[in-house]
């Protein structure tokens, strides 16, 4: 945090003269409404993307109509449709956990905002683990699902729920191996000392070290990383054509809509992990172009790979369970072993 | 084990395939067109609403008898001898004031059968097929060109005329029974 109190200091010097509960109090709240404004100005603009490009690779045009230029005022509209509707929920369902599910959901995705390291300077809180802590709150999310598909009392959500803890519990070991081999080079958790272990342009990323070793490592996260965030071909647990969007399927409203923000903005974490732990965080990509500020190189590359996610999610169909049993636990988690001894090994020598 | 790594091949190869067929598709031209502001040319003996040019009809009913589901209603008054309607394009006399031509599209099953037989060709199918209502009702088309007083005063005519046509074959019969009577008794 002292880092991060020290950015806003510099940046408003009148918080220096308050006290500091104060002042924290303030830079908290501030930090939070950022990340919860980013979150939904990108859910905005994603859900809109991904119905641009599904179009696209469709034949299709996508929304045309809403606002004027491509329908780009359409998830504003949903969302306002979204805000009047009515929030039903079922007679038989647990109330409390069924109102609780999305916040708990989209939490745990938000909290993750909190060690992203967005410039040289700035990063909401700056931990020595901020690795691990962001592996372990997002696993959080979860315990959302099972919620909701729980509380719904209805067997399709419930399905959804338990197909959703089996996955992510699965897919945490191969996500937690590779991020391993990737450690294994720059030698901390701090987020800020992982991205400034890559600097000086594109070779020196992490994912070039030991080509192709942290190559297959990143492919191993990218995949894993689909899996935990229940992007297609991994999306069994909403599964629209099978379990009428699972644990979903009884939520309404704004309920509803927190569960797709806190999707989209799972999508933005992992994007932003394997930005940083892998493609350089914020590094330009030549060390020339160090001129252009942090910010630009991080949100690029991590919308890089948003694109990514989403154009595999057009190309692929969804995977059966057996398959994706069969892709971690005897594709995915022996590579990334083999990985960590080798990179080891390697290193030792 | 050759399996296994063969496995794994084929699924990095095929993923990677059908990216490339995606990534195509996202910069092919879309086959759709944006319907209400772009619109496809129909061909011209396209099936959709009928329209009826009442300069050419000459109530001969053709049409009615031939519709499979009755959804032409047309009624008739006789023009009277010193009246003239005209011709058809085609050079046929008018005889008739047509003074109801109905068609309710919301019965029509758009089989055509109604436009061969029509001696003057005036009903016909056009290719517009933009007319949804928010009411069934509004689905019945009026095509008579009287309006609804003409209409009226047409038929009170008919009534007249006809009323006046039974008075006198009432009158005539009446007549020819009492000249019979007066026979019968001379004879007797």
């Amino acid at each position: 945090m002292d880092a991060t109190v020290a950015f806003f200091y510099d940046l408003i010097p009148a918080l220096s003269n308050l006290p500091d509960w104060l002042s924290y109090t303030i830079i908290g709240a501030v930090l939070t409404v950022g990340a919860f404004l980013f979150i939904a100005v990108f859910a905005l603009i994603g859900i809109w993307l991904e119905r641009k490009i599904s179009g696209h690779m469709q034949d299709r045009l996508g929304p045309m109509e809403v606002g004027g230029w491509h329908g780009w005022a359409q998830t504003i509209a949903d969302t306002v449709k979204l805000l009047v509707k009515e929030d039903i929920i079922p007679e038989k369902a647990d109330k409390f956990l069924f109102k609780f599910a999305p916040f708990i959901m989209f939490t745990a995705s938000m909290a993750a905002f909190a060690a992203l390291p967005w410039s040289a300077r700035f990063i909401p809180a700056n931990l020595n683990v901020g690795l691990l802590y962001i592996l372990s709150v997002s696993s959080l999310v979860v315990i959302g699902i099972l919620m909701g598909g729980w509380a719904s009392n209805n067997k399709w959500s419930l399905y959804g729920a338990m197909r959703s803890a089996a996955q992510m519990i699965s897919y945490e070991i191969p996500v937690a191996l590779s991020l391993i081999v990737a450690l294994l080079l720059t030698g901390s958790m701090d987020m800020q000392e992982i991205v400034r272990g890559q600097a000086g342009g594109i070779f020196n990323w992490n994912i070039f070290g030991y080509f192709p070793l942290l190559f297959i490592a990143f492919i191993i996260y990218f995949i894993a990383s689909l899996a935990e965030v229940n992007r297609t071909p991994f999306d069994l647990p909403e599964a629209e054509s099978e379990l009428v969007a699972g644990f979903m399927t009884e939520y309404s409203g704004m309920r509803w809509a927190f569960f797709m923000l806190a999707e989209y903005a799972n999508m933005f974490v992992v994007s932003a992990i394997s930005t940083t732990v892998f493609l350089g965080g914020w590094q330009p990509i030549a060390p020339f172009l160090d001129f252009i500020p942090g910010p630009f190189w991080f949100l690029g590359k991590a919308l890089f790979l948003v694109l990514i996610q989403m154009w595999l999610r057009w190309t692929l169909p969804r995977l059966r369970v057996d398959q994706l049993m069969y892709t971690t636990w005897k594709v995915l988690t022996p590579f990334s072993f083999a990985l960590i001894l080798l990179v080891s090994f390697i290193k030792v020598l | 084990m050759k399996e296994y790594f063969r496995n794994i091949y084929q699924a990095i190869a095929t993923i990677l395939i059908g990216m490339g067929v995606t990534l195509r598709h996202l910069f092919t031209r879309a086959v759709t067109i944006q319907y209400p502001h772009v619109k496809r040319e129909l061909p011209s003996r396209s099936r959709q609403k009928l329209f009826v040019n009442m300069d050419d009809c000459i109530g001969c009913l053709q049409c009615a008898r031939a519709c499979p589901v009755d959804c032409i209603t047309i009624e008739n008054i006789k023009a009277g001898k010193d009246e003239d309607l005209g011709v058809t394009s085609n050079g046929q006399k008018k005889r008739m004031h047509v003074i109801k031509f109905d068609i309710d599209m919301a019965k029509c099953c758009y089989c055509a059968d109604c436009v061969f037989p029509c001696p003057t060709e005036c009903i016909t199918m056009t290719p517009d097929y933009e007319f949804a209502t928010y009411d069934r009702g509004d689905l019945l088309v009026h095509f008579s060109q009287y309006s609804a007083e003409e209409a009226e005063a047409l038929r009170e005519r008919d009534r007249k005329e006809k009323a006046a046509l039974a008075a006198a074959k009432e009158a005539k019969l009446k007549a020819a029974a009492q000249a019979a009577e007066k026979k019968d008794k001379k004879d007797n």
